[in-house]
């Protein structure tokens, strides 16, 4: 079983990603198993067609302490299994915390057993490394695999060197490894040579560039990934290749952080300068 | 400053003071050996007879095992713990509160308040589990508040954070004032989470904000009385409180509020119509007697209940300070009273106890006052340090201007206190001041520690064990006063311990009667056999002779 976590900067397309890419996992007969860490609790909307979820963290309080897997755990598309964290609504309690309680809560609970048969966990991580509990999926083993989703603007540049440093502290001792950027292209100028020399400073690699494209919206108005809503289209493919590329990974680094001049460097001899 | 007059150089054995040291600060890296140098400090009287320089209230060196507590333990244990009539509701996991409840031997006596309530031996927390953790605590202690409500009805309900609640962010305060509007009564928070400041410190200085604002000033009732006090920073441990306001009914002066020893939220609501604040622990409660001078004019002075003549002289002060013939007189007269049963007593156990060595490390005044007791038992005070004083308590009020006041300082709120405009009254004049100080007697004034301390005693702030260590094996004190957390080590190398927070099982000690209670209990310890048989035979003569039975 491969545990794989997805970081990056808010709002650039993780939980978008991490479905559209299990999707095409679970297509070529892979089974998979998605664990949402994002309080807000939408990361398998896609998956499950926009059902309504209930997390981990709300079963744990309504139903005490006799939880069953199958509360808290959704099949969705292609069999894919679907399971959210939750936690607090914003500006209250800990939702670090929930996440740390929440993934000990479906290891209690046999979510990892042998006989699920997973080949993939993937953990869809909100924002940046804020604080000890959204590491959480990086430590202790829980996710040997981390994947950035990245674009060429600057500020989410900056948040993958920033969760690339929670990687190398994990690393040493967890053995937690970076896979690679998956640049979600903003179309901004020279993005795509832009990753790449980011990735190669990173010491890792740009392991797919997903253009942009409607469609992606479309379907997820659709409650739906694109390999669901539309399986001929181009952007359904750059998926299934971005999951085929996952699955034959073989790059796990430990990256090495870049200075901030470095990265303001890249960014003027890629973007601006040109 | 004047030298003590006797006994004013001290040479403990061969000892040199400064070698102590410099063997203490041996056994750390550098940089700890020059933080803790600052803190250890030979007492040295200059030219102008002041004392040198400390650095008391600053971290603790992780790794050295000190005599701290937390933020929370000096909110809610130390200055609202003794008060019986307030609901203490600890917002936290079970552990703060379990491990806080009746830990101080405050004593209280409820049958003086109306309503009867006494609180102080239930435990209250509201056991914060994961769910509060991650999803927040305000609504359990909301829920909380109002169960304490339903069962207790009290006149005020305080609440107080334990870490968690720092991290999580829970807004205490606005669940307070909610409940306050809701069920009519009192409720107020403290931001007293235990990782704040450097010590204790920093919750007696949160506590003190948060009964000013919320409290003190809030009920103007008038009483009769012509000498209208407030005894503040005397808790009550063992029932001192008592012996005090026994001292205080004869001599005619009528304490109007106690912070917080044995006493009840009415009366701190009150507590601004009285004419003098009385400070007995400077360090816990000096805030809320300064911030009422700004606001009511109501001026303090430092006394000291602990000690059959430092009783004599703090009664001395307060009449000087009223300046009234028919109290100077009446105090003199209970004065004459009470201290034959202590010369008596004195005359009794001294041969016992005279050139007997004490060594005090304990609070933020505790290592200061009973320097006095042990004085008057002909006992010399070798070593003293406080666990969370500032700098003012060793050296004086006179360093205010000069202390430094560093991230850890700034981190607590300092109010901004001004003259109420229609209840600020000054109880004396400039002139009147400046008189009474002519006369000997200073407001708004502590000489600290140190100025009694003998020249060449060692004065060691935050005392780590080892240091303990080290002076026990060195000067093998007669009796070693501390509190719970170092009763045991101090026992195991044969020394007999007091606990001062907590008076192990006795007291009272203030006032004529304590100081009695403190003679024969010094007495009884120092000259206790029981220590020279914790070796056992074997350790002393390792070697068992014996001869074959003849045939």
């Amino acid at each position: 079983m491969r545990k794989i976590a997805i970081y990056g900067k808010g709002g650039i397309g993780k939980s978008t990603t991490t479905q559209n890419t299990v999707a095409g996992l679970a297509e070529s007969g892979k089974k998979v198993m998605v664990v949402g860490c994002d309080p807000k609790g939408d990361s398998t909307r896609l998956l499950l067609g926009g059902i309504a979820q209930r997390t981990v963290l709300d079963t744990l309080r309504e139903e005490g302490e006799d939880v069953e897997l199958d509360d808290v755990r959704k099949a969705g598309f292609a069999g894919i299994l679907c399971t959210e964290s939750g936690g607090p609504e914003p500006g209250v309690g800990c939702a670090g915390r929930g996440i740390i309680t929440s993934i000990n809560l479906l290891e209690q609970l046999g979510a990892y057993a042998e006989d699920v048969k997973l080949d993939y966990v993937f953990y869809d991580v909100l924002g940046d490394v804020v604080c000890g509990g959204f590491a959480m999926p990086i430590r202790e083993g829980k996710a040997k695999e981390i994947y950035i989703v990245v674009s060429g603007e600057m500020m989410a540049m900056y948040a993958a060197n920033n969760i690339c440093k929670g990687i190398v502290k994990f690393a040493e001792a967890g053995g937690v490894r970076l896979g690679g950027l998956i640049c979600n292209s903003r179309q901004v100028d020279n993005e795509k040579e832009m990753i790449l020399a980011f990735a190669d400073a990173l010491g890792t690699q740009m392991i797919h560039f997903l253009p942009r494209d409607n469609m992606v919206q479309k379907a997820e108005i659709n409650r739906k990934t694109v390999i669901e809503f539309d399986k001929e289209h181009p952007q359904a493919e750059e998926y299934r290749i971005l999951a085929k590329k996952i699955d034959e990974n073989k790059m796990m680094v430990i990256p090495k952080i870049l200075p901030m001049d470095d990265l303001e460097k890249l960014l003027i001899e890629y973007g601006i300068a040109s | 400053m004047a030298l003590p007059e006797e006994n004013n150089k001290f040479e403990p054995d061969e000892y040199n003071p400064e070698e102590m040291k410099e063997e203490m600060l041996l056994q750390y890296p550098p940089k700890v050996a020059r933080k803790r140098a600052k803190q250890i400090v030979i007492n040295k009287f200059g030219s102008d007879g002041e004392v040198g320089d400390i650095s008391p209230n600053v971290r603790t060196v992780p790794g050295l095992i000190g005599q701290r507590g937390c933020c929370y333990a000096g909110c809610k244990g130390v200055v609202l713990g003794p008060t019986r009539d307030i609901i203490n509701i600890t917002h936290g996991p079970i552990g703060c509160g379990f491990y806080s409840w009746l830990t101080r031997r405050n004593q209280t006596d409820a049958s003086t308040t109306p309503d009867n309530h006494n609180f102080m031996t239930y435990c209250f927390s509201t056991d914060m589990q994961d769910e509060q953790i991650i999803f927040g605590g305000e609504k359990k202690l909301a829920l909380a508040i109002q169960e304490a409500y339903d069962n207790f009805h009290p006149k005020a309900i305080a609440v107080f954070s334990t870490c968690p609640v720092g991290l999580i962010g829970d807004d205490i305060h606005t669940v307070c004032r909610n409940m306050k509007e809701k069920l009519g009564i009192n409720v107020f928070g403290f931001s007293c989470e235990g990782y704040k400041g450097v010590s204790q410190s920093a919750g007696h200085h949160i506590a003190n904000n948060g009964i000013f604002t919320h409290v003190v000033g809030t009920d103007d009732t008038e009483h009769d009385g012509k000498y209208k006090i407030n005894l503040l920073g005397e808790y009550n441990i063992g029932g001192d409180a008592f012996e005090i306001e026994r001292i205080f009914n004869k001599c005619g002066i009528t304490q109007v509020s106690s912070f917080s020893g044995n006493s009840s939220i009415d009366k701190f609501a009150n507590a601004h119509v009285a004419d003098l604040n009385l400070i007995m622990c400077h360090r816990s409660i000096n805030y809320v007697a300064e911030m009422m001078e700004t606001k009511y004019g109501l001026p303090w002075i430092k006394i000291n209940f602990i000690g059959a003549n430092a009783t004599a002289k703090s009664l001395r002060k307060i009449a000087q300070y009223f300046g009234d013939e028919e109290l100077i007189a009446k105090v003199e007269e209970v004065i004459a009273e009470e201290m034959p049963a202590v010369k008596q007593s004195i005359e009794e156990v001294r041969p016992r106890t005279e050139g007997k060595r004490a060594m005090l490390f304990v609070g933020g005044s505790r290592a200061h006052h009973y320097q006095e007791l042990f004085a008057e038992l002909g006992m010399k005070t070798l070593s003293a340090g406080y666990e969370f004083a500032h700098r003012d308590d060793y050296e004086g009020r006179r360093v205010l201007p000069d202390i430094k006041v560093d991230a850890d300082s700034r981190n607590i709120e300092e109010l901004d206190v001004k003259p109420d405009p229609l209840k600020y009254n000054p109880r004396k004049s400039e002139a009147e001041i400046a008189k009474l100080a002519e006369a000997g007697l200073k407001m708004s004034e502590y000489e600290g520690m140190m100025p009694d301390m003998d020249s060449g005693s060692m004065v060691i702030d935050d005392i780590s064990q080892r240091e303990s260590e080290l002076l026990i094996e060195s000067f093998k004190p007669d009796i070693y006063c501390a509190g719970i957390k170092e009763k045991y080590t101090v026992q195991k190398n044969g020394i007999p311990m007091k606990q001062l927070h907590s008076y192990d099982y006795g007291g009272p000690y203030a006032g004529f009667k304590g100081a009695v209670n403190f003679y024969n209990e010094i007495d009884r310890m120092v000259n206790s056999k029981i220590w020279k048989y914790l070796k056992a035979p074997w350790q002393a003569h390792p070697e068992l002779a014996a001869a074959y039975a003849s045939d």
